[in-house]
């Protein structure tokens, strides 16, 4: 394959890698945080699977790149400026219902672009998209059933899960973006067309926001930009924390 | 305020094919179905089970301490059940 | 036959349940829930079992500190599920003091309001990333030492939720010990981080074992009971033992100028623990006494409408199944 393809590709597997990285780190947030002690290790395991998905992505977008790349610089040594993950995954975890709503949104998306993604040209691609598609079936059955026992639960909960909804709600279409990079890799039958998969994620959603008795609003704010590093605040934090041994001690191994 | 009416589980696990279910130890749960998962998530991070039971642990009926002359002596005194009971001769003493 | 005579049956009674429940333990039986045994007995299992259980999720927190700064992902993935671990024995332990009858709630709110101890070397702040190899190699080390001790104890639940805690808590220390290796094999800073930690966690890994033999108050009826199996200064040699080699194995030095290999007694003698600070941090003066509960208290709290709302919906689903 030439030099161009593989630089795109590790793009790809990059941003994929981003997505879970974030979305990991801020699952982990819970640890010690979760509302009672089963459901505190449920989440870990969640958050520990993002983590290995994103390890998975970055070890292969760094041997793409080569050149001393490796998952830990991928994820270190770049600033918010490089990361290349959609907004929602960074938005701060919240409370349950946001972050039980944002799981549940994503889990949809998810199981579609994996099972898309299982069919890449690009072997590796697919197989990372294998492991995780078992991983995400058993996170949306998790975030599918939270979804109805707080929209049905206490005049509270579903109130909670409401106000969750529409806040993440105008970072949803971003989901579905292709840009430049995509639409080459789509056409070269690696990457997946996100674009066709926003009917069958929004009616699939429909159905259990509607099982849940919580208005699906429409996305009538957007925002987007994180694909081109154009973040919202919160990721600059994130990463501060995340980076901070590395940027203290530079070069060291851990 | 509390988790008063979540509900205790036991669960018992299969750890391959071929094995007994065995109790493994409980934990709270709403109903069942979340009692599976948090089975999963709790007692199999090592993939230590094949299939796990979960049970309401209201529902287990124990033997009680006081019943046991009556409950298990009567079992005790059958020592022909046993395969050591039967002395053979050496050469087939593997049977 | 007059009330007199009744107390006076029922004291016998007792007696001899009692010389039953302690031959049954003399002989090496485990205890199960459904037996008989002293109220003294249940007491102080479910003090122990709970500081247990408390301790692990306590102990969640210091660890928990740096799963968002940990340096690398794939240190990162193992504090992780290592602090999920302590979760998990948390729960175990909370499923074993549960059989003595009483509930979650309960042990958490003994916890809440002090009436409940967890092990005070949790109390103590992790300040670097090498308090994550330090914590691991010598808390969950003496820990260890501690529990595998415990695999034997008389309670059948306990000694159970033990077996299976040891198993899982191998990886533990070797994680802890293998963040610290690294760091020795570094540079200059780095290595100091490594001696730092352990300059700050080796003597309050010592006093975990408790207070030397006289001075321990449960510790008498517990060997008898067979709750403990080993007195908390046999324990604590032990540790001393297993470590000192460990440590020079990397090259760190253990801050005690008067450890060395007795020849006579087979064993390393080690110096006094300072008891002060020992008691001192028990009584609220370590850096995190205040907010390792208040931590634990907001996360329970913030947590309430959730667990509301579970009620609220399973309530009404079993409404509707009866309907």
């Amino acid at each position: 394959m030439s030099n161009v393809a593989n630089e795109k590709i590790a793009a790809y597997a990059n941003r994929l890698g981003d997505d879970s990285l974030i979305h990991g780190h801020r699952l982990s947030e819970w640890c010690s945080n979760g509302p009672f002690l089963e459901e505190d290790l449920a989440m870990t395991n969640v958050a520990l699977d993002y983590i290995g998905r994103a390890r998975n992505f970055l070890t292969y977008a760094a041997e793409l790149i080569g050149g001393g790349a490796t998952e830990d610089t991928l994820a270190y040594e770049r600033d918010c400026l490089e990361y290349t993950n959609l907004l929602i995954y960074e938005l701060p975890k919240g409370d349950f219902a946001f972050t039980t709503a944002r799981q549940y949104l994503l889990d949809e998306f998810e199981l579609l672009f994996l099972t898309a993604l299982c069919n890449s040209e690009d072997s590796t691609l697919a197989a990372v998209a294998e492991k995780s598609l078992k991983e995400t079936r058993y996170h949306l059955r998790r975030s599918k059933e939270w979804m109805l026992r707080l929209g049905n639960g206490t005049e509270e909960s579903k109130e909670k899960l409401q106000t969750a909804v529409e806040q993440l709600i105008g970072y949803t279409p971003e989901l579905f973006e292709v840009d430049a990079l995509e639409k080459d890799l789509i056409s070269g039958g690696i990457a997946v067309d996100r674009a066709g998969l926003e009917e069958s994620w929004r009616s699939a959603c429909e159905k259990t926001f509607d099982e849940a008795g919580v208005n699906m609003p429409q996305a009538v704010w957007r925002v987007k930009g994180g694909r081109t590093g154009f973040h919202t605040e919160h990721l600059g934090h994130l990463l501060a924390d995340m980076q901070f041994v590395q940027r203290a001690y530079p070069g060291c191994q851990w | 305020m509390s988790q008063s009416n979540m509900k205790l589980y036991e669960v018992f696990i299969r750890g391959r094919r071929g094995l007994d279910h065995k109790h493994v130890g409980s934990l709270h749960a709403e109903d069942s179905e979340q009692a599976l998962e948090y089975a999963r998530d709790v007692y199999t991070r090592r993939g230590e089970g094949i299939s796990i039971w979960v049970v309401n642990s209201s529902d287990i009926c124990a033997s009680q301490e006081s019943d046991c002359e009556s409950f298990y002596d009567p079992l005790d005194d059958k020592p022909y059940r046993h395969a050591t009971h039967y002395q053979l001769p050496e050469k087939v003493n593997n049977m | 036959m007059n009330m007199s005579t009744m107390n006076l049956n029922r004291s016998q009674d007792e007696a001899e349940l009692e010389a039953e429940f302690q031959r049954r333990i003399d002989n090496e039986e485990k205890i199960e829930p459904k037996d008989w045994m002293p109220e003294a007995y249940r007491k102080n299992l479910i003090r122990q079992i709970s500081q247990h259980a408390h301790s692990e999720v306590i102990g969640m927190q210091p660890e928990g500190n740096w799963i968002t700064r940990a340096p690398s992902l794939h240190r990162k993935a193992v504090l992780l599920a290592k602090v999920q671990d302590e979760a998990g024995h948390g729960l175990y332990l909370y499923s074993a003091a549960e059989t003595l009858g009483i509930s979650r709630e309960e042990l958490i709110d003994a916890l809440h309001t002090g009436a409940a101890k967890y092990a005070s070397i949790f109390n103590y702040p992790s300040l670097s990333w090498a308090d994550m190899g330090a914590i691991g190699w010598l808390v969950d080390g003496a820990a260890i030492v501690n529990q595998v001790s415990l695999q034997r104890t008389s309670y059948g639940p306990y000694a159970r939720g033990m077996v299976r805690i040891c198993k899982e808590e191998s990886f533990h220390q070797r994680q802890g010990y293998h963040i610290l290796m690294t760091l020795m094999e570094g540079d200059e800073r780095q290595r100091k981080m490594a001696q730092d930690a352990v300059n700050r966690f080796w003597w309050p890994s010592l006093m975990m074992f408790g207070p030397h033999d006289s001075d321990s108050e449960h510790s008498g009826q517990s060997m008898t009971w067979k709750i403990k199996r080993q007195s908390n200064d046999e324990l604590r040699q032990k540790f001393v033992d297993q470590s000192v080699e460990q440590a020079e194995a990397i090259g760190l030095t253990l801050p005690d100028p008067d450890l060395r290999w007795n020849e006579e007694r087979g064993h390393y003698d080690f110096g006094e623990i300072d008891w002060d600070e020992f008691y001192s941090v028990i009584a609220g003066n370590g850096h995190c006494n205040r907010d390792r509960v208040a931590h634990h208290r907001r996360a329970h709290d913030e947590g309430a409408w959730v667990r509301e709302a579970l009620d609220a919906y399973e309530n009404k689903r079993a409404a509707a199944r009866t309907a």
